[in-house]
């Protein structure tokens, strides 16, 4: 826990705007999806992500990218404010915090080859000589594992898990320090998750990277992050080491969500006592008063509807955002 | 030994391309009996869906080449007549898709949509009895409100209330047998175990046998009785649930296990994969299909690319293993490597 922080959020806030047309006024509202949230990313390691849809983990992942801009809050790169950067100092950010994206179909341009995606970002980014980037580029290609002879490859003649690499060869062309991932497995099979998992692990040994991995799967999460947070509705309702969030979850939302995970051992099924959430989650435009949690809490009290709990250490060993931690 | 529901009897399916002959399903069988839920576990390509199409008889003959056969309700469904089989559809089987939204249409309300498919069975119901009938059946599903759902229109709902209604659709004619084709792939965590649960509490209710197809094996753990693993429409390993996980019989059944991550494992080691890619279905490896990427398969000369394993009874555990590895081996699969 002494690396250095690269990347640090604070309280950051974005609200989109939405009108409603009646049918003699226009109401301004606006979707609250993300409310005040602070992480801190540290050098080498993961900061896990979790939540449902709709929780605001895309949302967070754009404003860290700076690909959205904040409502209100900061985001410091090493140290350095980078809210409110554009044209080429921005770009300078980006050449050290890249993105990999949840869907390799949608997220590679299928009339570019590959060649031309990954080197696209040298091409921006890095004042690269055209005759250098075609080496660099075959080996960040072997680096990720595919076959630098399929330089001249379009998309569609990879299968999912290939295409993810070439999103991770995109993203690492530059050499970042930061990379943010939107559920980079999300939409693979469970056999080349594992593949893509492994891969993103040794990069990140071998190269030191930093890494924001979203996820709606918490074992996913567990497996690669050295600190989770978990959000709820735009907020984060509990955060900690994996030990900490998994081992001694404190906010009755983790709690729903560990439970609710189908596990993979047949004897358990009977056995393991699941906690099912009523209802659905309330709509971010008009979240609840006090807790946004307590609509589907099973320990909901009139306080939760009164005062809205703050992300501190109750006694648990690691910040919890619950009026009644247990 | 309860009835027989469904008897599916070496099925195969292809599809003519441009490209070639896509093997869609390449031979499988296997029976669901009353009260059963089966579940057909594999990765994209593997052939799961294509095996539920075909038994709705949802898949056109002109466009398919079909054999071997598949007996629901005293027919053949891939003779019978299209007549026959809509008076199959939704009294024998039903089937509730993976993505609740293009399941339901936009432009109907949910209570309509509900009237519509018991109508089909019952032309001469009233309006009355049917609005009632769709009552009942938002009410069994667990909808808030159903006298006010009743009217609404499936955009107004969210993922899991939709998918509640799909179910809705399907359980309103008593089908002997429910399809579920990935059902909570499309849902959120929270959501999918409301799912499951309604799954198996609404089984009890109406007796019926399900077949639930997944990639999971988490959600096979929890509500399935037999699995079914394929591969490139290939039956690879049947077994019980149980003996599935404790001594999986089959190398590509050891890897998918492998692959799950677990939660109580707390070691950040590198995961267990399985090297390669699945195969296209256009050109199949020969052989065993999963030969390329199988660990065992060069220690067995040449037998597993040349030729194909049949599925054959392991008598220690009544498995049903299609692989050129001999009983002893197949049984030790499981120990150490994945359950320690």
């Amino acid at each position: 826990m002494t690396n250095p922080v690269v990347l640090e959020a604070k309280n950051l806030v974005k609200y989109f705007p939405t009108v409603s047309k009646g049918l003699l006024q226009r109401s301004m509202d606006s979707v609250k999806a993300v409310d005040g949230v602070s992480v801190q990313v540290r050098a080498g390691q993961t900061l896990g992500v979790v939540g449902e849809s709709g929780c605001g983990k895309s949302t967070l992942a754009r404003l860290l990218m700076r690909l959205l801009p904040p409502t209100s809050g900061t985001v410091l790169l090493d140290g350095a404010d980078i809210t409110s950067l554009t044209g080429r100092e921005l770009r300078a950010v980006r050449a050290k915090i890249q993105m990999v994206f949840q869907d390799p179909v949608a997220s590679l341009n299928p009339r570019h080859s590959v060649g031309q995606i990954i080197g696209t970002p040298l091409k921006f980014l890095k004042e690269n000589s055209a005759s250098g980037a075609r080496e660099h580029v075959q080996e960040l290609m072997e680096l990720v594992g595919l076959n630098p002879e399929h330089y001249n490859r379009y998309p569609h003649e990879f299968s999912g898990g290939q295409r993810q690499r070439i999103g991770i060869a995109r993203a690492l062309a530059v050499g970042p320090q930061v990379i943010v991932a939107d559920e980079p497995v999300s939409a693979l099979d469970v056999s080349i998750q594992a593949q893509v998992l492994n891969l993103m692990e040794k990069l990140q040994s071998d190269l030191g990277l930093s890494y924001v991995f979203i996820a709606h799967d918490l074992s996913v999460v567990r497996h690669i992050a050295d600190e989770i947070i978990v959000m709820y509705l735009g907020k984060v309702v509990e955060s900690g080491s994996p030990s900490e969030v998994y081992g001694t979850p404190s906010h009755p939302y983790t709690q729903a969500l560990l439970s609710a995970i189908p596990v993979a051992d047949p004897r358990a099924a009977g056995t393991h006592k699941r906690m099912v959430l009523v209802g659905d989650v309330p709509s971010p435009i008009d979240p609840p008063s006090g807790c946004r949690f307590r609509t589907r809490c099973p320990r909901a009290q009139d306080l939760c509807a009164l005062e809205e709990p703050a992300l501190i250490d109750r006694g648990q060993g690691h910040p919890v955002a619950c009026h009644f931690p247990g | 030994m309860s009835e027989l529901v469904l008897q599916v009897k070496d099925l195969k399916v292809s599809f003519s391309t441009v490209d070639g002959v896509v093997q869609a399903v390449n031979g499988i069988s296997f029976d669901v009996r009353e009260g059963q839920t089966l579940g057909i576990v594999g990765e994209s390509g593997s052939g799961k869906s294509v095996t539920a199409s075909a038994i709705m008889g949802l898949i056109n003959r002109n466009s398919a080449d079909m054999s071997g056969s598949i007996l629901l309700g005293g027919l053949d469904v891939l003779t019978a007549q299209e007549r026959e089989i809509r008076a199959l559809r939704g009294r024998e089987a039903a089937m509730v898709f993976q993505d609740p939204m293009s399941a339901l249409n936009p432009y109907y309300t949910v209570g309509k949509q509900i009237a519509e498919a018991y109508e089909v069975h019952h032309p001469k119901s009233s309006k009355k009895e049917r609005q009632l009938i769709a009552l009942d059946m938002l009410a069994k599903v667990g909808l808030p409100k159903p006298s006010e759902c009743i009217d609404e229109y499936p955009h107004q709902f969210s993922g899991g209330m939709r998918q509640r209604i799909v179910i809705a659709i399907a359980l309103v004619n008593n089908p002997r047998l429910l399809i579920a084709d990935e059902p909570t792939t499309a849902l959120d965590v929270t959501v999918q175990a409301q799912i499951l649960e309604l799954m198996m509490n609404l089984q009890q209710e109406f007796g019926s046998a399900i077949i639930l197809i997944t990639h999971d094996l988490g959600v096979v753990a929890e509500v399935a009785d037999e699995v079914m693993v394929m591969y490139a429409g290939q039956t690879m390993e049947s077994s019980k649930v149980q003996t599935l996980f404790d001594t999986p019989s089959h190398p590509y059944t050891r890897g998918l296990l492998g692959s799950v991550r677990s939660l109580d494992n707390s070691e950040r080691g590198a995961l267990h994969t399985i090297a390669g890619n699945p195969p296209s279905m256009i050109s199949l490896p020969g052989g065993c299909p999963f030969h390329p990427r199988c660990e065992f398969a060069s220690s067995m000369d040449d037998l597993c690319s040349s030729v194909q394993p049949t599925l054959r009874v392991l008598p220690t555990t009544g498995s049903e293993s299609a692989c050129h590895l001999n009983d002893d081996q197949l049984l030790s699969l499981g120990r150490g490597v994945i359950h320690d």
